[in-house]
Protein backbone atom coordinates (compact mmCIF):
# COMPACT_ATOMS: atom_id res chain seq x y z
CA UNK A 1 0.00 0.00 0.00
CA UNK A 2 1.29 3.43 -0.81
CA UNK A 3 1.06 5.63 2.23
CA UNK A 4 1.78 8.76 0.24
CA UNK A 5 -1.09 8.58 -2.20
CA UNK A 6 -3.50 7.30 0.41
CA UNK A 7 -2.91 10.04 2.88
CA UNK A 8 -3.37 12.68 0.23
CA UNK A 9 -6.77 11.25 -0.46
CA UNK A 10 -9.65 13.14 -1.94
CA UNK A 11 -8.51 16.43 -0.52
CA UNK A 12 -5.99 16.61 -3.32
CA UNK A 13 -7.99 14.84 -5.98
CA UNK A 14 -11.43 16.35 -5.58
CA UNK A 15 -10.44 19.67 -7.21
CA UNK A 16 -9.23 17.74 -10.24
CA UNK A 17 -12.57 15.97 -10.57
CA UNK A 18 -14.39 19.22 -9.94
CA UNK A 19 -12.36 21.09 -12.54
CA UNK A 20 -13.30 18.44 -15.07
CA UNK A 21 -16.98 18.74 -14.21
CA UNK A 22 -17.67 21.34 -16.87
CA UNK A 23 -18.09 20.77 -20.55
CA UNK A 24 -16.15 23.84 -21.64
CA UNK A 25 -13.21 22.88 -19.48
CA UNK A 26 -13.32 19.31 -20.76
CA UNK A 27 -13.15 20.58 -24.30
CA UNK A 28 -10.27 22.86 -23.39
CA UNK A 29 -8.42 19.97 -21.78
CA UNK A 30 -9.13 17.79 -24.80
CA UNK A 31 -7.62 20.42 -27.07
CA UNK A 32 -4.63 21.14 -24.87
CA UNK A 33 -3.88 17.45 -24.44
CA UNK A 34 -3.15 17.22 -28.16
CA UNK A 35 0.36 18.06 -27.13
CA UNK A 36 1.16 21.66 -27.98
CA UNK A 37 0.50 24.91 -26.11
CA UNK A 38 -2.30 27.16 -27.31
CA UNK A 39 -2.91 30.88 -27.02
CA UNK A 40 -6.20 32.22 -25.71
CA UNK A 41 -7.05 33.49 -29.19
CA UNK A 42 -6.67 29.99 -30.59
CA UNK A 43 -8.73 28.51 -27.80
CA UNK A 44 -11.45 31.12 -28.20
CA UNK A 45 -11.69 30.65 -31.96
CA UNK A 46 -14.62 28.48 -32.94
CA UNK A 47 -16.15 28.83 -29.48
CA UNK A 48 -19.28 30.77 -28.64
CA UNK A 49 -17.62 31.94 -25.44
CA UNK A 50 -15.80 35.19 -24.95
CA UNK A 51 -12.08 35.49 -24.36
CA UNK A 52 -12.83 36.43 -20.75
CA UNK A 53 -14.96 33.33 -20.22
CA UNK A 54 -12.28 31.07 -21.72
CA UNK A 55 -9.65 32.73 -19.52
CA UNK A 56 -11.75 32.07 -16.45
CA UNK A 57 -12.05 28.38 -17.30
CA UNK A 58 -8.32 28.17 -17.93
CA UNK A 59 -7.69 29.62 -14.47
CA UNK A 60 -9.80 26.88 -12.89
CA UNK A 61 -7.79 24.25 -14.75
CA UNK A 62 -4.60 25.99 -13.78
CA UNK A 63 -5.50 26.04 -10.10
CA UNK A 64 -6.17 22.30 -10.28
CA UNK A 65 -2.69 21.92 -11.78
CA UNK A 66 -3.84 20.59 -15.13
CA UNK A 67 -2.83 23.61 -17.14
CA UNK A 68 0.28 25.76 -17.04
CA UNK A 69 0.79 29.02 -18.76
CA UNK A 70 3.81 30.92 -19.99
CA UNK A 71 4.21 34.33 -21.56
CA UNK A 72 5.73 34.59 -24.99
CA UNK A 73 5.84 38.16 -26.16
CA UNK A 74 2.40 39.65 -25.66
CA UNK A 75 0.50 36.39 -25.66
CA UNK A 76 -0.01 33.84 -22.93
CA UNK A 77 0.38 30.25 -24.01
CA UNK A 78 -1.44 27.51 -22.16
CA UNK A 79 -0.14 23.94 -21.98
CA UNK A 80 -1.54 20.70 -20.56
CA UNK A 81 0.04 19.11 -17.52
CA UNK A 82 -0.96 15.43 -17.21
CA UNK A 83 0.40 14.97 -13.69
CA UNK A 84 -2.83 15.56 -11.68
CA UNK A 85 -4.78 13.12 -13.80
CA UNK A 86 -2.02 10.53 -13.48
CA UNK A 87 -2.10 10.94 -9.71
CA UNK A 88 -5.86 10.63 -9.77
CA UNK A 89 -5.53 7.39 -11.67
CA UNK A 90 -2.97 6.16 -9.16
CA UNK A 91 -5.35 7.01 -6.33
CA UNK A 92 -8.30 5.18 -7.91
CA UNK A 93 -6.01 2.23 -8.59
CA UNK A 94 -5.19 2.02 -4.90
CA UNK A 95 -8.80 2.27 -3.75
CA UNK A 96 -9.70 -0.34 -6.35
CA UNK A 97 -6.91 -2.68 -5.25
CA UNK A 98 -7.97 -2.36 -1.61
CA UNK A 99 -11.46 -3.53 -2.56
CA UNK A 100 -10.05 -6.48 -4.50
CA UNK A 101 -8.20 -7.57 -1.41
CA UNK A 102 -11.14 -7.02 0.95
CA UNK A 103 -13.53 -8.93 -1.34
CA UNK A 104 -11.05 -11.80 -1.66
CA UNK A 105 -11.01 -12.03 2.15
CA UNK A 106 -14.83 -11.94 2.20
CA UNK A 107 -14.93 -14.77 -0.35
CA UNK A 108 -12.66 -16.93 1.77
CA UNK A 109 -14.68 -16.01 4.83
CA UNK A 110 -18.11 -17.05 3.49
CA UNK A 111 -16.97 -20.04 1.43
CA UNK A 112 -14.91 -21.76 4.12
CA UNK B 1 -13.58 9.38 -16.62
CA UNK B 2 -15.51 7.18 -14.30
CA UNK B 3 -16.13 8.47 -10.81
CA UNK B 4 -17.05 5.09 -9.45
CA UNK B 5 -15.45 1.79 -8.73
CA UNK B 6 -17.48 -1.32 -9.39
CA UNK B 7 -16.58 -4.88 -8.51
CA UNK B 8 -18.58 -8.01 -9.15
CA UNK B 9 -17.74 -11.21 -7.37
CA UNK B 10 -19.52 -14.54 -7.32
CA UNK B 11 -19.57 -16.17 -3.90
CA UNK B 12 -20.31 -19.84 -3.40
CA UNK B 13 -22.51 -19.24 -0.40
CA UNK B 14 -26.22 -18.52 0.06
CA UNK B 15 -27.39 -14.91 0.06
CA UNK B 16 -28.32 -15.17 3.73
CA UNK B 17 -24.76 -16.20 4.59
CA UNK B 18 -23.25 -13.30 2.64
CA UNK B 19 -25.74 -10.88 4.17
CA UNK B 20 -24.66 -11.93 7.63
CA UNK B 21 -20.97 -11.57 6.74
CA UNK B 22 -21.68 -8.04 5.55
CA UNK B 23 -24.00 -6.75 8.22
CA UNK B 24 -23.14 -8.57 11.44
CA UNK B 25 -20.55 -6.18 12.84
CA UNK B 26 -18.38 -8.94 14.26
CA UNK B 27 -18.37 -10.90 11.02
CA UNK B 28 -17.78 -7.78 8.95
CA UNK B 29 -14.89 -6.93 11.22
CA UNK B 30 -13.26 -10.31 10.68
CA UNK B 31 -12.86 -10.14 6.92
CA UNK B 32 -12.64 -6.38 6.60
CA UNK B 33 -10.13 -6.27 9.42
CA UNK B 34 -11.72 -3.76 11.70
CA UNK B 35 -12.80 -4.02 15.35
CA UNK B 36 -16.20 -2.36 15.59
CA UNK B 37 -17.70 -0.93 18.75
CA UNK B 38 -21.24 -2.12 18.05
CA UNK B 39 -23.86 -3.24 15.52
CA UNK B 40 -24.61 -1.41 12.28
CA UNK B 41 -27.73 0.78 12.50
CA UNK B 42 -29.03 2.74 9.50
CA UNK B 43 -28.54 6.47 9.94
CA UNK B 44 -26.00 6.01 12.69
CA UNK B 45 -22.26 6.33 12.87
CA UNK B 46 -20.30 3.10 13.15
CA UNK B 47 -16.98 3.44 14.96
CA UNK B 48 -14.06 1.17 15.52
CA UNK B 49 -10.41 0.52 14.86
CA UNK B 50 -8.65 -0.97 11.90
CA UNK B 51 -6.98 -4.29 12.68
CA UNK B 52 -5.13 -4.57 9.36
CA UNK B 53 -1.45 -5.17 10.23
CA UNK B 54 0.44 -1.92 10.13
CA UNK B 55 -2.71 0.22 10.22
CA UNK B 56 -3.89 -0.49 13.76
CA UNK B 57 -3.53 3.17 14.71
CA UNK B 58 -6.35 4.10 12.37
CA UNK B 59 -9.95 4.70 13.33
CA UNK B 60 -12.89 3.35 11.41
CA UNK B 61 -15.81 5.71 11.13
CA UNK B 62 -18.62 5.37 8.63
CA UNK B 63 -22.27 6.40 8.51
CA UNK B 64 -24.55 3.47 7.82
CA UNK B 65 -27.06 4.38 5.12
CA UNK B 66 -29.26 1.46 4.07
CA UNK B 67 -29.82 -2.07 5.30
CA UNK B 68 -32.36 -3.65 2.98
CA UNK B 69 -32.22 -7.29 4.13
CA UNK B 70 -30.36 -9.64 1.78
CA UNK B 71 -30.39 -7.01 -0.96
CA UNK B 72 -28.51 -3.84 -0.12
CA UNK B 73 -26.10 -2.65 2.54
CA UNK B 74 -24.57 0.80 2.18
CA UNK B 75 -22.53 3.32 4.08
CA UNK B 76 -20.68 6.56 3.47
CA UNK B 77 -17.07 7.04 4.49
CA UNK B 78 -13.85 8.74 3.64
CA UNK B 79 -11.95 6.24 1.54
CA UNK B 80 -8.55 5.29 2.87
CA UNK B 81 -8.32 8.04 5.40
CA UNK B 82 -5.02 6.72 6.65
CA UNK B 83 -3.24 9.78 7.96
CA UNK B 84 -4.15 10.20 11.66
CA UNK B 85 -3.03 13.85 11.52
CA UNK B 86 -5.51 14.73 8.82
CA UNK B 87 -9.09 15.76 9.51
CA UNK B 88 -10.96 13.94 6.79
CA UNK B 89 -14.36 15.09 8.03
CA UNK B 90 -14.14 18.18 5.84
CA UNK B 91 -13.87 16.06 2.73
CA UNK B 92 -16.82 14.85 0.74
CA UNK B 93 -17.54 11.23 1.65
CA UNK B 94 -17.98 8.50 -0.91
CA UNK B 95 -20.87 6.04 -0.93
CA UNK B 96 -20.13 2.33 -0.64
CA UNK B 97 -22.89 -0.08 -1.67
CA UNK B 98 -22.99 -3.85 -1.44
CA UNK B 99 -25.76 -5.38 -3.54
CA UNK B 100 -26.64 -9.04 -3.38
CA UNK B 101 -28.30 -11.23 -5.99
CA UNK B 102 -29.09 -14.92 -5.82
CA UNK B 103 -27.43 -17.01 -8.53
CA UNK B 104 -27.47 -20.70 -9.44
CA UNK B 105 -24.30 -21.34 -7.46
CA UNK B 106 -24.66 -18.89 -4.66
CA UNK B 107 -24.56 -15.11 -4.55
CA UNK B 108 -23.48 -12.36 -6.86
CA UNK B 109 -22.05 -9.47 -4.89
CA UNK B 110 -21.81 -6.13 -6.65
CA UNK B 111 -19.77 -3.56 -4.80
CA UNK B 112 -19.74 0.05 -5.88
CA UNK B 113 -17.96 3.03 -4.45
CA UNK B 114 -19.14 6.30 -5.93
CA UNK B 115 -18.98 10.01 -5.39
CA UNK B 116 -15.33 10.62 -6.11
CA UNK B 117 -16.79 13.65 -7.75
CA UNK B 118 -20.31 14.92 -8.15
CA UNK B 119 -20.31 15.08 -11.87
CA UNK B 120 -22.88 13.17 -13.89
CA UNK B 121 -20.90 10.52 -15.74
CA UNK B 122 -23.04 10.82 -18.86
CA UNK B 123 -22.15 14.44 -19.39
CA UNK B 124 -18.45 13.78 -19.08
CA UNK B 125 -18.62 10.77 -21.36
CA UNK B 126 -20.40 12.85 -23.98
CA UNK B 127 -17.75 15.56 -23.86
CA UNK B 128 -14.95 13.05 -24.17
CA UNK B 129 -16.46 11.40 -27.20
CA UNK B 130 -15.89 14.63 -29.10
CA UNK B 131 -12.16 14.53 -28.92
CA UNK B 132 -9.70 12.00 -30.17
CA UNK B 133 -6.52 13.44 -28.75
CA UNK B 134 -4.29 12.04 -26.06
CA UNK B 135 -6.92 12.66 -23.45
CA UNK B 136 -9.04 9.82 -24.82
CA UNK B 137 -6.15 7.43 -24.29
CA UNK B 138 -5.74 8.66 -20.76
CA UNK B 139 -9.43 8.06 -20.09
CA UNK B 140 -9.18 4.54 -21.45
CA UNK B 141 -6.30 3.87 -19.09
CA UNK B 142 -8.31 5.07 -16.15
CA UNK B 143 -11.38 3.14 -17.21
CA UNK B 144 -9.45 -0.08 -17.57
CA UNK B 145 -8.14 0.31 -14.07
CA UNK B 146 -11.47 0.89 -12.44
CA UNK B 147 -13.37 -1.39 -14.79
CA UNK B 148 -15.60 -4.17 -13.67
CA UNK B 149 -13.71 -7.21 -12.54
CA UNK B 150 -15.11 -10.72 -12.41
Amino acid sequence: MSQRSHSRGLRVHAPVFAALGDETRLLLVAKLSEGRPYSISELTRGSSLTRQAITKHLRVLESAGMVRHAHTGRESLFAFNPQPILELKEYLDLVSEQWDQALARLKTFVED
Amino acid sequence: MDDRIEKRIELKAPVSRVWRALTDYREFGEWFRVRLDGPFVPGQVSRGHITYPGYEHLKWEVVVQKMDPERLFSFTWHPYAVDPQTDYSKETPTLVEFRLEKTANGTLLVLTESGFDKIPAERRAEAFRRNDGGWTEQMKNIESHVAKKP
